[in-house]
């Protein structure tokens, strides 16, 4: 199990610094996310509904978008100079490669929401201050979940056609439990209401994040190895 | 008798037994008494759910099948199934909203087991336009038993989600704890309508497993390919 | 020590590898040559562990570990430097963290490549992203080299040092495989020399006292014929 671990962190670190080193990718993804942030402002009648309520719908729906962006990009790393073959000729285990990756993934994708956050707050001046940790606990349970299914099927899809296309049509039913879940306890979250009002849906969001991470740990193997 | 002649032949049973029993159910079965004509469709369209779900069940089991086996067989029944049952879920999807508009007013609604099928429609959609972006049959077959396992996996979660909405539809009929709450000639009408489907269920896929097995043959070396 | 034993490998109906077996043991080098599609890169990748042949078995002693691979591609990361990229990939191979340094060092001393050391690979000539994939594969002392193509896209100068410097390996006792479509490229390395034509082993015997236009001879009648 160290050893696992250890071998997940050396993949880990190797994409960190890629990704810091280029930042093209990172810095892509942040501004895509201001402006669906954007984009929601003038897709709404100001008049009509009053911005807390559909301030959940605005953010998970960014940030189900900013994932999908950044997922795209997880393996297609590995096809330079066609690193993944070298990854799997070495001892590397399969289940370190995913949690590598995965890690890598989470990393990525925090960051984008770190930023989405507080853009998300200023704009739509939504009163999070309150109730900010549970909030990102929420996002925590729900952005796992994310990532576990979306490094295991763009693992696959790079080696597919439309590979870009591909991605969201396979992932986006994949994404609806911890979309419904994610909503669901940030209306309550914002609206003040007690955390005992949402034990069911984290406990969907966390049920979601066990099977798929045990599920993806043992499926990935499939998708590299021939 | 080749494959694809027994294929044509039970499912040619099918339709005759169809035709049966949608004899026995405008003629001989009593009419609903608040929903009137509109609830004969019902013998349509729970049985075509039943077999869009037998087909996604089969298609999980047979992806597990494949990954531990490696048998082409499974993969071969899988994309069989999956086809049959986009093909079934269509009917579902169809004669839902058919009954819906006399009796909830509406054609569509967010309902929970009427999400799920939509759900399970657009995991086949997935998982067949998966299959055409590969052209390599032995990583096409690997990718889509990892996809069928997923999604077989997903589908409760789905349902949980959206359950933890309120719900519109009529409660489950058959498969109730308490005693089934059809009235005898309705639910005879309706056990022999399943039994019908899963036969043209049945017919329908030996007819495209034979498709695939002659496309093989013929040197395209595409297994299971749509 | 490596041993092949009855590999067969098929894709779809194209045979990559039919019945091939073989035993090398320390010091000892063997030359594949063979025609584009002969099946040369599939005989490589499952030695390497890349492909999981259908029928038979690849043994190298010491496992993945013991494997240096050098394929079509690089395996390198074109954002990193070539020394990152060594460090990560001695990591991987489970070379101790204070062994990395120093192993990098005189890996790239080897290789004429210390001045470049820093540079990131995507910046190196094709020669030199050659010889830093060369220096990758050395990184964990292993045993067996497997090389595919190892001359392709290099001048003149260029092929004759990495001749002299495989010849070096050899002499080290390290078992070494080396499949190329060019004769004349590696004959002279060779103690043993096999042909492969439509996934079979034509011809697998030792070099002995045959000079290269004996075995050029040889190969052209070997491939031709029939």
């Amino acid at each position: 199990m160290g050893d696992l671990l250890a071998q997940a962190w050396i993949v880990a670190r190797k994409d960190l610094v890629l990704e810091f080193r280029t930042r093209t990718a990172l810095l892509s993804a942040v501004v895509f996310t201001a402006l669906v942030l954007t984009v929601f402002n003038f897709g709404r009648d100001p008049t009509a509904v009053a911005t807390i309520d559909l301030a959940p719908s605005i953010l998970w729906v960014t940030f189900t978008f900013a994932a999908m962006l950044a997922l795209n990009r997880a393996f297609q790393l590995e096809l330079e100079n066609g690193a993944l073959e070298g990854l799997l000729a070495s001892p590397l285990s399969r289940v370190s490669l995913y949690w590598g990756k995965g890690v890598a993934n989470l990393a990525f994708v925090a960051v984008v929401e770190a930023v989405g956050l507080p853009l998300f707050v200023l704009f739509f001046d939504v009163p999070v201050g309150s109730v900010l940790l549970p909030l990102i606990g929420v996002i925590a349970l729900a952005t796992v979940g994310f990532v576990a299914v979306g490094t295991l099927f763009s693992a696959m899809v790079i080696r597919t056609r439309f590979a870009e296309l591909m991605l969201p049509v396979l992932l986006l039913p994949f994404l609806i439990p911890p979309l419904v879940g994610a909503v669901q306890v940030t209306a309550r979250l914002l609206a003040s209401r007690p955390l005992s009002e949402s034990v069911g849906y984290l406990k969907l969001l966390a049920a979601y994040d066990i099977v798929f991470v045990s599920l993806a740990s043992v499926l990935f193997r499939f998708t590299v190895d021939e | 008798m080749s494959l694809a002649q027994r294929g044509r032949r039970i499912t040619l049973v099918g339709l005759v037994l169809l035709a049966g029993v949608y004899v026995r159910a405008l003629a001989y079965t009593p009419m609903e008494r608040f929903q009137g004509p509109a609830q004969k469709i019902f013998y349509l369209h729970v049985p075509a759910a039943w077999s869009a779900m037998l087909a996604m069940g089969l298609v999980g089991l047979s992806s597990v099948l494949y990954l531990l086996l490696r048998d082409a067989r499974f993969d071969r029944f899988a994309a069989a199934s999956a086809e049959v049952g986009t093909t079934f879920s269509l009917v579902m999807l169809t004669t839902g909203p058919i009954w819906a508009k006399p009796i909830w007013g509406t054609w569509w609604t967010w309902d929970a087991r009427l999400t799920l099928t939509l759900f399970l429609f657009f995991l086949f959609l997935g998982y067949l336009l998966l299959r055409s972006a590969v052209a390599e049959p032995g990583l096409r077959a690997r990718y889509s038993a990892v996809l069928g396992i997923c999604g077989l996996v997903l589908l409760p979660f789905i349902h949980l989600s959206v359950y933890l909405f309120r719900t519109l539809h009529p409660q489950p009929i058959v498969l109730k704890p308490s005693s089934p709450s059809l009235p005898g000639d309705m639910l005879i009408t309706l056990l022999l309508s399943f039994a019908v489907f899963t036969v043209l269920y049945v017919g329908f896929v030996t007819q495209r497993y034979a498709l695939s097995l002659e496309r093989e043959a013929q040197g395209s070396g595409d297994v299971g390919r749509a | 020590m490596l041993q092949a034993e009855g590999l067969r490998h098929t894709f779809g109906r194209v045979v990559a590898l039919d019945g091939v077996s073989f035993s090398l043991r320390p010091g000892q080098t063997l030359a594949v040559f063979g025609p584009n599609g002969a099946g040369k890169t599939t005989l490589l990748k499952v030695l390497a562990g890349l492909i999981r042949p259908q029928a038979g078995a690849a043994h190298v002693s010491g496992g993945r570990r013991a494997i240096g691979w050098i394929g079509h591609q690089s395996n390198l990361y074109g954002h990193l430097s070539v020394r990152e990229n060594l460090d990560f990939w001695a990591a991987l191979y489970g070379v101790p963290a204070a062994r990395r340094g120093p192993r990098a060092a005189e890996v790239l001393g080897r290789l004429g490549m210390t001045d470049r050391a820093e540079q990131p690979v995507w910046s190196l000539s094709r020669g030199l992203v050659q010889r830093a994939a060369i220096a990758k594969a050395l990184i964990h002392d292993p045993s067996v080299l497997l090389l595919d193509e190892p001359f392709t896209g290099l001048d003149f100068a260029a092929a004759a040092e990495l001749r002299a410097l495989l010849g070096e390996l050899r002499g080290e006792g390290r078992v070494l495989v080396l499949a190329t479509h060019n004769v004349d490229e590696g004959v002279e390395l060779a103690t043993d020399v096999a042909f492969q034509r439509r996934g079979r082993f034509v011809h697998c015997a030792p070099r002995g006292e045959r000079d290269a236009a004996q075995i050029v001879e040889a190969y052209r009648r070997a491939v031709t014929d029939g």
